[in-house]
């Protein structure tokens, strides 16, 4: 069958090698049941990869942004602010992109039915919020700072503390989720999950910054996290 | 490229708080009279020991009945049918499984012609990064000329396929197998 009317499919950029995780890391014990072993089928870009869910339309609570205020008091912890821009890896911004986040509370508990951590839960605290990127590509949460906690990978194994991230960028495959961490955290240099990151600039592109200058005085400390999708490997109608 | 992508990392054990509430799980690609033929898919998803993986996160992607993606970059001359979603999430039960609705796809015809399917993305606490993985229909005579099921190993081909049910018209049945014997095709896009 003859096609006449074609997209032009631009393939997307692949990241660099060591930059991203492998499926297999052993020290991360849960991933040894659970990572193909075969290789994977290189598959050329088609349709079905360049497109995607699109956001932007969706009404989005008022509050989903700000877990501060989701109940009727005010969640215990450090609040805090965590901001900054989703571009693609050519530095284009990304516009409406769906970004949700999922935490522990200070004390370092999930509102989870599974999570037997002795920590108290919080009230005033749920742990999950969702955003859209404005047409610069920038977002911005308010929250409590997440407490670390122990988990049952190795012995003595505790998570630094983290903020989990989902984003929906242009394309299928351009979805990413991943964990935003803090800057000097003690535990990252223990954790399986961090190290599993072979290439330690990309390791450090999850460790957000610490930001003055969207700092609120008076209010609260903030937080930088720039997060980069990847992008088309050349953008053809550029003018 | 100018940028290094941001790493992928683990869904980890307690996403369901925030990624697959009631509110949040779309298990239906369809709206109540979107035109197709209905068609549910049952997923599930096993270890390399076979045991069931009851914490994993499902998303599909699909084309509708006439192979039309609800995205602009889209440019085939077809009418996107009325209500049609084509975006899926699940989360899997304990027994490993969880209940796709949708509509059975057509082919997406760009520089080639695909056969009917869907395109899965695999997410759960043990998997630093997602899979992805296409799901196509066991006995679809177009299957034959699919220029991705083309590049499988044809002792491999039969991982991709949904099988029907024959006890319930319209229902197939879809295992994904993270690992061993019959580990099921994963695509490095």
């Amino acid at each position: 069958m003859e096609v006449t009317t074609r997209t032009p499919i631009t393939p997307y950029c692949r990241p660099p090698a060591g930059s991203q995780p492998p499926s297999l890391y052993a020290p991360y014990r849960a991933s040894i049941k659970r990572a193909p072993s075969r290789p994977l089928i290189v598959l050329p870009d088609t349709l079905s990869e360049i497109t995607g869910p699109l956001y932007g339309h969706e009404q989005l609570g008022e509050k989903d942004n700000d877990l501060t205020v989701q109940h009727t008091g005010e969640p215990i912890g450090e609040r805090i602010i965590v901001c900054g821009r989703v571009l693609d890896s050519n530095r284009r911004p990304v516009p409406n992109a769906l970004i949700e986040i999922w935490q522990a509370n200070a004390a370092g508990r999930y509102r989870h039915a599974n999570d037997q951590h002795p920590a108290p839960l919080d009230p005033n605290f749920s742990g999950a919020g969702r955003t859209l990127t404005d047409e610069k590509g920038g977002y911005r949460f308010i929250t409590i700072k997440p407490g670390s906690y122990p988990w049952l990978n190795h012995s003595n194994a505790w998570r630094p503390a983290h903020i989990h991230f989902s984003v929906f960028g242009n394309a299928f495959i351009t979805r990413l989720v991943t964990q935003m961490y803090f800057p000097g955290d003690p535990l990252l240099a223990y954790d399986p999950i961090a190290q599993s990151v072979p290439d330690e600039k990309a390791r450090e592109r999850m460790i957000a910054k610490f930001d003055l200058e969207t700092t609120e005085p008076q209010w609260a400390m903030s937080f930088n996290f720039d997060i980069v999708l990847r992008g088309p490997e050349h953008t053809p109608f550029e003018t | 490229m100018d940028l290094v992508p941001t790493p992928s990392q683990t869904v980890g054990p307690f996403f369901q708080i925030a990624l697959t509430t009631k509110e949040h799980c779309v298990t239906c690609l369809a709206g109540p009279k979107t035109k197709g033929e209905r068609t549910w898919i049952t997923f599930r998803v096993l270890d390399g020991d076979g045991t069931a993986v009851d914490d994993a996160m499902l998303e599909i992607w699909q084309a509708d009945s006439n192979g039309k993606y609800n995205h602009p970059d889209d440019r085939q001359p077809k009418a996107l049918e009325e209500g049609w979603i084509g975006f899926g999430r699940l989360a899997t039960g304990e027994d490993g499984s969880c209940l796709l609705e949708t509509i059975r796809p057509g082919c997406v015809e760009n520089d080639t012609v695909q056969a009917p399917h869907l395109t899965v993305a695999i997410f759960a606490r043990g998997m630093l990064k997602q899979l992805y993985t296409r799901v196509y229909f066991a006995g679809d005579p177009r299957n034959d000329q699919d220029p991705i099921l083309a590049l499988v190993p044809s002792y491999r081909q039969d991982t991709l396929m949904a099988k029907p049910d024959s006890a319930r018209p319209g229902h197939w049945r879809f295992d994904v197998r993270l690992q061993g014997d019959q580990e099921t095709v994963f695509f490095d896009v």
